[in-house]
């Protein structure tokens, strides 16, 4: 569909481009906090995974922020159309982001618990190379949203099979270590984790990639959906 | 409320595959020299409710005005295509257009009841079409009518004092029972709620859903929330023409054409 013109009321056309705003404010946000954690369990960075730790609180209060100005714009403008679904997935998107925003505290609480055994390079390899596809997944889903992109958005939700195959082969690799040295147990075992947690940050990304896709066409993006549309 | 129930909330009462109730082919109006509605074509299901919307002027009142040959009273106005009711062409001369009008009821914007009692408003079709053959049957017919209009316990006790003693919401439902006593087929409602508060106009809209399971309903509309609360089907209209018509559910979240987008998210007047 063809943009649109501006609302005849000005001001619920700024409430819509700063609820807009407030995604794209609050994506950046959740980037962020999913590198920094990376970071932090990579590199064992006791102050970095402290940060991640804090910075939660406030991707929490922007989540609660895009509430209520969602609440608000329903109440009073009772939006139609694209509005609508724009705001109702401002909310879903909200909500999503918040949980990825958790999955980095999560990485953030588990480095600071397995900061004093140390890491091996061979055991965090793998990690490193989930963290990488998710956090693309991520900033692709957001970036569909943004951008009001439907093909993206079937790209996105695609791109999962990838990341739930890597957590696979990261389990059996991790599992693999375990079985090999008893005392690796305990790292293994908190990586396996932080892999889980990653697994969960694609499952938001796809999450945020249907609503973008809901909110350009008004169609949920089914198995149906995604064979239409031209890869 | 289970998902399922709120999914069928809206669903039409009809079978899939009646033939619909009204169809207009091609139609045009015109007032004079000037055309006010070109070539519409839209069909009206049986036993749901059609919302027409657009900005003042496109034409969803003079459509409205079509379908029961109200247009026939403005000198000058001309309609040009076709519009059946079931099999039967409303515009051939052939058509009793008192009659037709018996069948196609009509509601109006602002309550106009009869200055007479509350009962005498609502007899009086009944009584000027024959349709009751006597005192008891003609009783029978109001307070049944008055019953779906849902007024009857607000007014059972003093069904002789005048109509125009009610509130507006109750002279609102009392024209409604008015229009629904010559037992029509189709009710024809221009903005019934326009000159009502919201409690009012909450009676009307749950009045509207309980009546679409005995009448079909098209009702003219300046409140998009209530267009998409009440109907199953919305047509829009805009400079005269039908821009697009469709499940009212799809209208409101995912209309296809821009302009009813435009018009129904406030972007143009």
């Amino acid at each position: 569909m063809a943009s649109l013109n501006e609302h005849i009321v000005s001001s619920y056309e700024d409430e819509l481009t700063n609820l807009n705003k407030a995604i794209s404010e609050m994506g950046g946000m959740v980037e962020q906090a999913i590198t920094e954690s990376a970071v932090a369990l990579l590199k064992l960075d006791h102050k970095q995974a402290q940060d991640v730790r804090l910075f939660d609180k406030k991707i929490d209060e922007m989540q609660q922020r895009i509430n209520d100005a969602a609440v608000s714009i329903i109440a009073r403008r009772q939006p139609m159309a694209a509005d609508l679904r724009m705001v109702v997935t401002s909310i879903q998107v909200a909500n999503d982001l918040e949980r990825t925003g958790d999955m980095a505290k999560q990485l953030a609480k588990r480095a600071m618990q397995i900061e004093s055994l140390g890491l091996a390079p061979k055991f965090y390899n793998g990690v490193k190379h989930m963290k990488e596809l998710v956090a693309r997944q991520l900033k692709s889903a957001i970036d569909a949203y943004l951008n009001r992109d439907a093909a993206a958005a079937v790209e996105v939700c695609s791109r999962d099979d990838e990341v739930d195959a890597m957590y696979n082969s990261l389990f059996r690799e991790l599992l693999t270590y375990m079985m090999e040295d008893p005392r690796n147990i305990t790292q293994c075992t908190h990586l396996l984790f932080c892999t889980k947690s990653l697994e969960r940050v694609g499952d938001h990304a796809t999450n945020i990639a249907e609503a973008a896709y809901y909110l350009e066409t008004g169609r949920h993006l089914g198995a149906e959906e995604q064979q239409r549309q031209p890869r | 409320m289970s998902l399922e129930s709120a999914a069928t909330l809206a669903a039409p009462v009809s079978r899939p595959n009646a033939p619909p109730k009204m169809t207009g082919e091609n139609v045009g109006v015109f007032y004079g020299a000037k055309q006010a509605l070109f070539d519409v074509n839209l069909k009206i299901e049986q036993f749901n409710v059609t919302s027409l919307i657009g900005p003042s002027g496109c034409g969803k009142s003079t459509f409205l005005r079509s379908l029961n040959r109200m247009n026939d009273t403005i000198d000058g106005c001309r309609v040009t295509g076709k519009i059946n009711l079931d099999e039967d062409d409303i515009y051939d001369p052939s058509i009793d257009v008192v009659e037709l009008r018996a069948r196609v009821g009509m509601v109006f914007q602002k309550p106009n009841p009869f200055p007479k009692s509350i009962y005498e408003n609502v007899a009086y079709g009944p009584k000027i079409h024959g349709i009751a053959r006597n005192k008891a049957d003609l009783d029978e017919i109001v307070h049944s009518s008055l019953r779906r209009a849902g007024l009857w316990n607000e007014v059972k006790d003093r069904l002789q004092e005048p109509g125009t003693g009610l509130s507006g919401g109750q002279q609102q439902r009392l024209c409604i029972a008015r229009a629904i006593a010559t037992k029509p087929e189709v009710l024809l409602m221009d903005e019934p709620c326009s000159a009502l508060d919201p409690i009012a106009t909450a009676v009307i809209e749950e009045l509207i859903d309980e009546l679409r399971e005995n009448f079909t309903i098209v009702i003219v509309t300046h409140s998009m929330q209530q267009a998409a609360r009440v109907s199953q089907k919305t047509a829009f209209f805009h400079l005269g023409k039908l821009i697009e018509e469709g499940k009212t559910e799809d209208i409101f979240t995912n209309p296809k054409n821009k302009q009813t987008q435009d018009y129904i998210t406030g972007r143009i007047g």
